[in-house]
């Protein structure tokens, strides 16, 4: 337990952990799968495995936007940035992710105008200053970010500006949890909910897994003890034969939600009738676009995108790590031909992405307990 | 992109625009404040918030506020590179 003494009230989280192991049944395995790639992150940096007993394995969800996006997304990204006519804008996030033919960062390095923005509502000064060219901001993200994206254009719209425009590929978290709960190559005993996604959507969205499914789910906070304390709650349900939606990150997440965030994205985005996922395929409903009333702001439409599909390269198992079949170190080219300097695949890419987490932060337990020694 | 950073409102700019000026870490930048400054709940200067990609997305206490950003400076790597890309933010 060498990581209990960084917790920030060390005493307690002995006391959880203590209490976990009481509640759990040495003769039972637990699956629980922790959605956001925030949580993922937080996991491993703390080492919160060390604090659980052997019998629950955390298992890592579709949770980290980046990852989840399908390379074909990524070339249409790239598609629109090589345009002479455009500055393209997007998250530091997006700028090593592989595209089929090399990434944003070497394409900028090619001489296209590729600018890293903090906001959105940067990419938005950017298209006042340069009235001439046309400023695009490839919008990623689950309903964390989307109610950015839904102000900004809203402003966009106010100011009447012509040249700015959004390459929408938001997703949305209900729908790949409820695609995992109805495949059959999983079996989970419940969820860790995400944390700062549902400061905007609020817990009433999760009761379809307790209800529809009989899974039990609590919304966590992001500080290691939140976590433990979410998994105490889970497997007090689990031994209660309770399933329910419960609130352990109430001092932040109201339980309906952030009412005027969901307006805005009423009324600027629609859903997709479906939308593809790496490694979890298409999923019906699972994505937004821009609604008919900021049509004029639609990059696809815009510069034509034309939809392609482009598989991910063989060696590359993502899929079926972001379905938790596989833990990241079992993907065949998982710190040998894919690492966070030259990664294969998002997930080694983005810091929230299960396979950074594990190579970061994670690599040490695994080869440990892998050479038997206990950690 | 997806941390959610704590910063303190400083100034309100702009009750249309919903600007207002947040010191996060000790730097201060402009963040939009709709999601948390509308009829039903209002933000004021000393008032801490949640800020994701300029946005404040919600209130929180001071002492949430503490215990949030201790637990990004362990984070490492990812909270300092959100904080670089703050750094370089000039929302108006």
């Amino acid at each position: 337990m060498k990581y209990v003494s960084e917790f920030r009230d060390a005493e307690l989280a002995r006391a959880v952990s203590a209490e976990i192991a009481s509640v759990t049944d040495p003769e039972r395995h637990y699956k629980v799968m922790e959605v956001c790639g925030g949580h993922t992150h937080t996991i491993y940096r703390h080492g919160i495995k060390d604090l659980l007993p052997d019998q629950i394995e955390l298992v890592h969800g579709p949770g980290c936007p980046v990852c989840v996006l399908p390379m074909g997304r990524v070339d249409e990204g790239i598609s629109i940035a090589e345009r002479p006519e455009v500055i393209f804008t997007c998250f530091g996030d997006m700028m090593r992710v592989p595209g089929s033919k090399g990434n944003l960062l070497e394409v900028k390095a090619e001489g296209a105008d590729i600018r890293m923005v903090y906001s959105p509502l940067d990419a938005l000064r950017i298209a006042r200053e340069n009235p001439d060219r046309e400023v695009v901001f490839y919008a990623i993200g689950f309903e964390t970010t989307a109610p950015s994206t839904a102000l900004t254009l809203q402003r966009a719209k106010k100011e009447g500006l012509e040249n700015f425009s959004v390459f929408c590929n938001h997703v949305t978290i209900v729908p790949p949890v409820r695609a995992l709960l109805d495949s059959p190559d999983l079996r989970l005993d419940g969820f860790v909910g995400p944390g700062h996604v549902s400061t905007v959507i609020g817990c009433r969205p999760y009761e379809f897994m307790s209800e529809d499914y009989g899974k039990p789910c609590v919304v966590a906070g992001f500080e290691p003890l939140d976590l433990l304390q979410s998994v105490l709650m889970l497997m007090r349900q689990i031994g209660a034969g309770r399933c329910e939606v419960e609130n352990q990150y109430s001092r932040i997440v109201p339980w309906e939600g952030n009412l005027a965030a969901l307006k805005s994205m009423a009324e600027v985005f629609e859903l997709r009738p479906y939308f593809e996922w790496r490694g979890l395929g298409f999923i019906a409903q699972s994505a937004l676009k821009l609604s008919p009333a900021y049509a004029d702001f639609d990059a696809e439409l815009r510069f034509s995108v034309p939809g392609v599909r482009v598989a991910d390269p063989k060696a590359c198992q993502c899929g079926e790590v972001l379905k938790g079949v596989l833990k990241p170190h079992e993907c065949k080219v998982f710190g040998t031909a894919c690492t966070p300097e030259r990664p294969l695949g998002a997930l080694m890419v983005s810091s929230e992405g299960a396979c950074a987490a594990y190579y970061n932060f994670g690599r040490k337990s695994f080869e440990k307990v892998e050479i038997g020694s206990k950690v | 992109m997806c941390l959610g950073i704590p910063g303190k409102i400083v100034e309100i700019l702009d009750e249309d625009l919903l600007l207002a000026k947040a010191d996060v870490s000790g730097v201060r930048r402009n963040i939009n404040i709709g999601l948390v400054h509308h009829e039903d709940e209002q933000v004021a200067v000393g008032d801490w918030v949640l800020i994701h990609v300029g946005f404040a997305m919600s209130k929180l206490d001071e002492a949430e506020a503490n215990a949030t950003l201790a637990a990004l400076k362990e984070l490492g790597d990812a909270y300092e590179q959100e904080l670089e890309e703050l750094h370089a933010s000039q929302i108006e």
